[in-house]
């Protein structure tokens, strides 16, 4: 009896850092936001105003622009820097020569941080100097504002993002192709299956978990894109790149209306939660757990 | 008839290593772009951009070096990056061994959502953890940027550590708990000797997390000359607009720098650990 007290105290020491951790920097503070969204705290006033700046977001044009520019931009992000990714982790998965030279080569964007990147790329895409613009004026095409044209800074950004789809999560995918049995594949072709139907029929089902817990951590990543957008756009031009951390972001700490920023604050945390859990309840459909089972 | 086959698959393999070179080539060429301007001279009023400059520019290195307090950004980015590699590989493998190698009540519930934290949006506790270090008088200071390291606050490393104790057989704690170890000797002298390649993969972790924080600093740290580099490296940009494009290019290669040489060095422990965090096992 006193052995497992002692077992389950030992447990509790151990674990102490994270608990404080995790009642001090998470719980508390998600709880002390709930309840900042339901005041107007701005560093003048803190008074209750119960479901105000809900009511508030709810006819504010700009977090509607603000959250639609974030859907678009999670909904072109994820699904192109999944497959981008998943297409790499298929090419390195070959018989190739001095794989690990071209794999450091993928991999390095995703060690640039994103500050650096941010400028970076703000120079591919700078209009007079711009490598994109040289680029494309080397097959006539004239030069284009990429960044300052409200139809095309969304996309840039977007296509910025797909600069690391050799990182970590190409790297997964590959860890996942090679967990792959080849006697599957053997099966499949014995069964007249070619290689394109091999990789419908056993690569993306048997790759099923890794995409799913990509897709999920990727979007909930892109859906906090800040960045990008902070450095380089400003959230222009015209709000076009004003994506919901960044408008978050200045409510809070350029105009210090804590009480508001709150409010956005458990509204992208409902959503998240809710598109999280969808995902979820979708993955019964399309991921397989069969090969994971020992 | 074998040797249609093998032409066909040599055809096959230098096509693919053609695929492979040029799609490398395309990846590292917005860096080498930026490279080869950090080296030219100030592109407005430099007559023409050249792919090739030679001799190169090296003032703009130098320039970048002490237009700005860069050595003053780069020591502060070293002392934070330094304490939180330090608190957060001390933190997870303590934490992960807790998870790991004892029973007590809670700890399943507890462990999901230590998983969960995993997903939750930094926005969702950065306005009252702001407000609660203003509270402490610690805005400006290192405390909101290294404190959490030591709390464990990076969920996705306890995991990491986690998987590799219970890997490790527990013949091991029991051998050393017969001979009078204590649940916190045999930590320290049984499991974090062997753990280590978990341990530098975390540590690899928790280098470029700290190195590269933008959000953090941007938060915390409003004095300029509490400035990391991340943070520093706006003032290049804002002061000057694009006239100073080579020397905030410079200056973001120099940042960059150090993540790229750890990487080479440790590149084996970062692909392991990247690869086992993703599939259960």
């Amino acid at each position: 009896m006193p052995r497992i007290r002692s077992e389950s105290l030992w447990g509790y020491i151990f674990i102490s850092p994270w608990l404080i951790g995790f009642l001090g920097l998470i719980a508390g503070p998600m709880l002390a936001s709930l309840y900042l969204s339901l005041t107007n705290y701005d560093l003048k006033h803190a008074d209750f105003v119960g479901a105000a700046n809900y009511q508030r977001l709810y006819a504010d044009p700009l977090f509607w622009k603000a959250l639609i520019n974030t859907v678009l931009y999670t909904a072109l992000a994820v699904p192109l820097g999944l497959t981008g990714s998943l297409l790499l982790a298929v090419l390195l998965n070959q018989e190739l020569r001095l794989k690990g030279v071209w794999r450091a080569c993928f991999y390095i964007p995703t060690l640039v941080p994103a500050v650096a990147a941010s400028f970076l790329w703000g120079y591919v895409y700078n209009r007079e100097y711009g490598l994109l613009n040289q680029v494309i004026g080397a097959a006539g095409i004239p030069k284009q504002g990429w960044l300052e044209t409200t139809h095309w800074a969304l996309p840039a950004l977007v296509m910025m993002s797909l600069w690391t789809i050799g990182g970590g999560r190409m790297i997964i995918f590959l860890a996942g192709l090679q967990n792959i049995p080849t006697s599957l594949y053997e099966a499949a072709a014995i069964d007249g299956a070619g290689r394109w139907r091999q990789f419908w029929h056993v690569t993306l089902p048997m790759l099923s978990p890794v995409i799913f817990f990509n897709m999920i951590l990727g979007a909930i990543g892109a859906f906090q894109v800040f960045t990008q957008a902070f450095l380089i756009t400003k959230g222009g031009p015209d709000d076009a790149t004003l994506f919901y951390a960044l408008y978050l972001f200045r409510m809070a700490f350029e105009q210090f209306k804590f009480g508001y920023a709150s409010a956005l604050a458990w509204v992208l945390f409902v959503i998240l939660a809710g598109l999280t859990a969808l995902q979820f309840y979708l993955a019964r459909h399309w991921v397989h757990y069969e090969g994971e089972r020992k | 008839m074998n040797e249609v086959p093998s032409l066909r698959r040599t055809i096959g393999s230098i096509f693919l290593h053609g695929l492979v070179v040029a799609l490398a080539l395309v990846f590292l060429t917005p860096l080498g772009f930026a490279l080869i301007t950090s080296f030219n001279r100030y592109l407005p009023s430099a007559p023409d951009f050249s792919w090739l400059p030679w001799p190169p520019h090296w003032r703009n290195y130098v320039d970048a070096w002490t237009a700005r307090p860069f050595p003053l950004y780069l020591l502060n980015t070293i002392v934070i990056t330094e304490l939180a590699v330090v608190g957060t590989v001390l933190s997870s493998s303590l934490v992960a061994y807790g998870f790991a190698r004892f029973r007590f009540p809670g700890r399943n519930i507890l462990f999901g959502l230590l998983v969960a934290t995993m997903l939750l949006p930094g926005q969702v506790t950065m306005i009252p953890l702001f407000m609660i270090w203003r509270q402490l008088g610690a805005v400006n200071t290192i405390f909101p940027l290294i404190v959490p390291a030591f709390l464990g606050a990076s969920a996705f490393n306890i995991f990491l550590m986690r998987q590799f104790y219970m890997s490790l057989p527990r013949s091991l704690d029991e051998a050393a708990m017969l001979d009078g170890c204590s649940p916190f000797g045999i930590w320290a002298r049984i499991l974090l000797p062997l753990s280590k390649p978990s341990l530098i993969t975390v540590g690899l972790f928790a280098f470029t997390a700290a190195w590269e924080d933008f959000m953090g600093p941007l938060i915390y740290l409003q004095d300029p000359n509490n400035y990391t580099v991340s943070v520093g490296l706006q003032l290049f940009n804002d002061e000057y607009g694009n006239s100073n494009l080579n020397l905030l290019l410079a200056a973001s290669l120099l940042h960059i720098l150090p993540v790229v040489v750890l990487f080479f060095f440790a590149q084996r422990y970062f692909v392991q650990g990247i690869a086992t965090s993703g599939l259960k096992d």
